[in-house]
């Protein structure tokens, strides 16, 4: 059997990096969508209709997601999933497009930025970490429209309006607490100091705009420890293992070593061939 | 009868062909007209807009205006230019100006001066400042004479104000801070209703 399958997209509002939430939308839809039942017996060809019989979901191998990195200041400074005003000045836009698996489906590179490698291996760990969540908030959604098509519940777009689930023309806003004004500015005034790295309470400058933290520096090192302790959690993933940069030589090499020989058991994925990106240790072909 | 944005006519009645409220007119045999809301601009003959420039290409400037394709300004459209006198227009500058052709076959046309030549405000705008997006339905509302809003803003500032009938907004205020408040509060008058924006203000203003 072959369809041919249509999926169009109506972007009603945006505040920025539309390729990503247009890739979960579609990719959602598709999850979602059910076709006719449909019986081939030798030359006859019968379509039945949703009442005689149940449509079919399709059937969806993987849920590939892009996430979107803006690169400011030459790849100094890192912002996933940029704003709109933030898409309008940044220098460079990475697009990585992975799986639950880890596969990267898609890696696009746009811009006047020139990104080292190591940079876009870590932005494809935050991409894998980033996925995960999404695609688990992917599968509560659609099992539980599923649950409350079953029990007779109402569901779908019409539904989710009334409950404001749906939001365009809709902003958070964010709340300034403007009391005490007077008694924070004199404090700072005070504290000839620098201050110190952790803010207990936004520094207010003027009504209505306000500092947290103290100006903006450049954390890949931080990244690097937060991202290998998720890592060291997760036992027997071996994928994870897998995208330890080249930092491994410092402190895992024991652990590494023993986990490197064995065979690599990879979850329910179907690629046939898997290539696992590792810097300095890339598959040499034969020339 | 006039029949204005979001109606059509069709044989002998008319077609809605947007949502919103339908408003009336009555002076002059009447008007009838759609009210509707949205984000998206679509270049209308005589609108004044605020285009960014995006390319030079000989003699002809390109403008991001917003709409489906970029319009294009002429350099000798401005006050006082000749063909010796060139305008000083870089690529990434603002500029005011109105449509003298848009329609939905051709690439529409700007000009930054009036009938009679002279310039009436329009131009490339200055250094500094902020440019952001509202929706069309603010923009009228600003547009207004004698807006609330905008009297009520004056009360709190001094302040330059643009507005383009593409959705764009320009501000320059004496500093930083000044300017990015009367940003924050022109973009949440679209969900505030008038008591939450004088509350908000004189709490701005009595600090």
């Amino acid at each position: 059997q072959v369809w041919q399958i249509r999926l169009d997209m109506h972007l009603l509002n945006h505040d920025g990096n539309i390729t990503d939430a247009a890739s979960i939308a579609g990719i959602v839809a598709l999850c979602h969508f059910r076709r006719p039942d449909v019986s081939v017996q030798g030359e006859e060809v019968t379509v039945y209709t949703p009442e005689e019989r149940d449509p079919v979901p399709l059937s969806i191998h993987h849920m590939p997601i892009c996430v979107s990195f803006a690169f400011f200041h030459q790849g100094t400074y890192l912002l996933v999933d940029p704003t709109e005003r933030e898409e309008r000045v940044m220098d460079g836009l990475l697009v990585i497009a992975m799986n639950k698996h880890h596969e990267i489906c898609t890696i696009q590179s746009s811009g006047v930025v020139m990104l080292l490698p190591d940079q876009i291996l870590r932005c494809s760990k935050i991409t894998a970490v980033k996925v995960a969540e999404i695609t688990e908030l992917i599968q509560k959604a659609l099992e539980n429209d599923q649950k409350a098509r079953k029990e007779g519940g109402k569901f779908g777009f019409a539904e989710s309006i009334p409950s404001q689930r749906i939001t365009t023309f809709k902003m958070e806003s964010a709340a300034v607490d403007t009391n005490d004004v007077e008694e924070q500015a004199g404090e700072i005034i005070a504290k000839a100091d620098p201050p110190s790295e952790v803010f207990a309470s936004p520094v207010v400058h003027t009504p209505g705009t306000a500092q947290i933290g103290e100006g903006i520096e450049s954390s890949w090192g931080d990244l690097e420890e937060s991202e290998k302790e998720e890592a060291a959690e997760e036992e027997g993933e071996s994928e994870a293992i897998a995208f330890e940069c080249e930092k491994v030589e410092t402190e895992d090499t024991s652990t590494l070593k023993e986990t490197k020989n064995e065979p690599i058991v990879l979850s329910d994925s179907e690629e046939e061939e898997v290539v696992i990106l590792e810097p300095q240790e890339l598959p040499r072909k034969t020339r | 009868l006039l029949c204005g944005p979001g109606l059509r006519r069709s044989g002998a009645g008319l077609l809605v062909t947007k949502c919103g409220l339908l408003r009336h007119r009555p002076g002059g045999g009447g008007a009838y007209w759609v009210d509707s809301q949205q984000k998206r601009y679509v270049p209308v003959k005589g609108d004044h807009v605020i285009g960014i420039v995006t390319a030079k290409a000989g003699d002809v400037f390109r403008l991001d205006v917003g709409g489906s394709e970029p319009a294009s300004l002429s350099y000798l459209a401005f006050e006082g230019a000749t063909k010796r006198n060139r305008p000083n227009v870089q690529v990434g500058d603002l500029i005011y100006g109105q449509f003298v052709v848009a329609n939905k076959d051709m690439e529409p046309e700007m000009v930054c001066i009036d009938s009679s030549g002279k310039s009436s405000g329009m131009g490339i705008i200055g250094q500094d400042g902020f440019l952001f997006k509202v929706s069309l339905g603010l923009i009228r509302k600003l547009l207004a004479p004698k807006c609330e809003i905008i009297q009520e803003l004056s009360q709190l500032y001094p302040f330059e104000l643009v507005l383009g009938m593409n959705g764009r907004i320009w501000v320059k205020a004496k500093t930083v801070q000044q300017t990015l408040i009367i940003v924050n509060i022109l973009e949440a008058c679209e969900y505030m209703t008038a008591e939450q924006r004088k509350q908000a203000l004189a709490k701005l203003s009595g600090n």
